[in-house]
C-alpha cells in the first residue's frame, strides 16, 4: 500500500520536501514506517526523537497504519 | 466571540486575552507571556519563524486546557500561539487562566506552557547572523 507522510520542521528539510510517499506492506505499523524513513534519509537518526502522529493525534509504534490515514512526522517539538 | 484556543500569524495581544477570560466568579488571572528573546547562549537571534501542524496543535492545546481545568479546577483558560516571522520582543505565545483563588490559577498556568513545549507540535527556528538552527531538533 501507499502511505503518504508530511513533514514539518527539520523533517522537512531532511526530505527536502514537506511530504513524501512510501510503498509500504499491508499492516505495517508505525515502528516500520519510521524505520523505512529512517533507511532512506539517515539523516532522521540524528535528531533528538522522532514521533508519528496518525490522523492528528500521537499513537504507539505498534499502531497499525491504513492507506488512508493522515501521517505526520513529529520531529522535536520547540513551541512556546 | 472570544476564541480560547488559537493559532495565528498575526501580532499577539495579552491585553485582549486578559479581558477574554474575566470573570465576576474568578478572584485570580494568571497570564504567562512568551516573548522572543535577543540571544541563545549569547548569540544574537534575529528573528524567529514557527510553524505549527495547526490540525493537531489546536487539537493537543484543547487536551492540555481541558485537563489543566479538570486537575487544578480553574474556571477558564485561555492559550494562544503565534506562527510564522516573529520579531524579538514579541509575543510568541500568551497563556491566561482564571480561577477562583491564586494558587490553582498559578500551577494550571505553569502546567500549561510546560506540556506545551513537550506535546504540541509547534516547531521554532532560530535565525543568526551566520545561520538558522531548529530548536532542540538535536540531542
Amino acid at each position: 500500500m501507499k502511505i503518504e507522510v508530511i513533514a514539518f520542521g527539520i523533517a522537512k528539510d531532511i526530505l527536502n520536501s514537506n511530504q513524501v510517499t512510501l510503498e509500504m506492506e499491508e499492516q505495517s505499523s508505525v515502528a516500520d514506517v519510521r524505520q523505512a524513513l529512517v533507511d532512506l534519509y539517515p539523516a532522521f537518526q540524528g535528531l533528538a526523537s522522532l514521533q508519528l502522529a496518525v490522523n492528528a493525534d500521537y499513537v504507539n509504534d505498534d499502531y497499525l497504519i491504513k492507506e488512508n490515514d493522515e501521517v505526520v512526522l513529529i520531529p522535536p517539538v520547540s513551541g512556546g | 466571540m472570544k476564541t480560547l484556543i488559537h493559532i495565528t500569524s498575526e501580532k499577539l495581544d495579552p491585553q485582549a486575552c486578559l479581558e477574554a477570560v474575566s470573570y465576576p466568579e474568578c478572584g485570580g488571572i494568571v497570564s504567562f507571556v512568551g516573548t522572543v528573546r535577543n540571544q541563545t547562549k549569547g548569540k544574537p537571534v534575529l528573528k524567529l519563524e514557527f510553524e505549527a501542524y495547526e490540525k493537531m496543535a489546536l487539537k493537543e492545546m484543547k487536551k492540555i486546557a481541558d485537563r489543566a481545568k479538570i486537575e487544578f479546577q480553574v474556571e477558564e483558560i485561555l492559550i494562544h500561539h503565534r506562527t510564522g516571522l516573529v520579531k524579538v520582543g514579541e509575543e510568541a505565545v500568551v497563556i491566561v487562566v482564571a480561577a477562583p483563588h491564586r494558587k490553582a490559577a498559578f500551577q494550571a498556568c505553569e502546567y500549561c506552557i510546560d506540556t506545551l513545549k513537550e506535546k504540541v507540535p509547534i516547531w521554532k527556528k532560530e535565525f543568526f547572523e551566520d545561520g538558522e538552527v531548529w530548536v532542540s531538533a538535536h540531542p
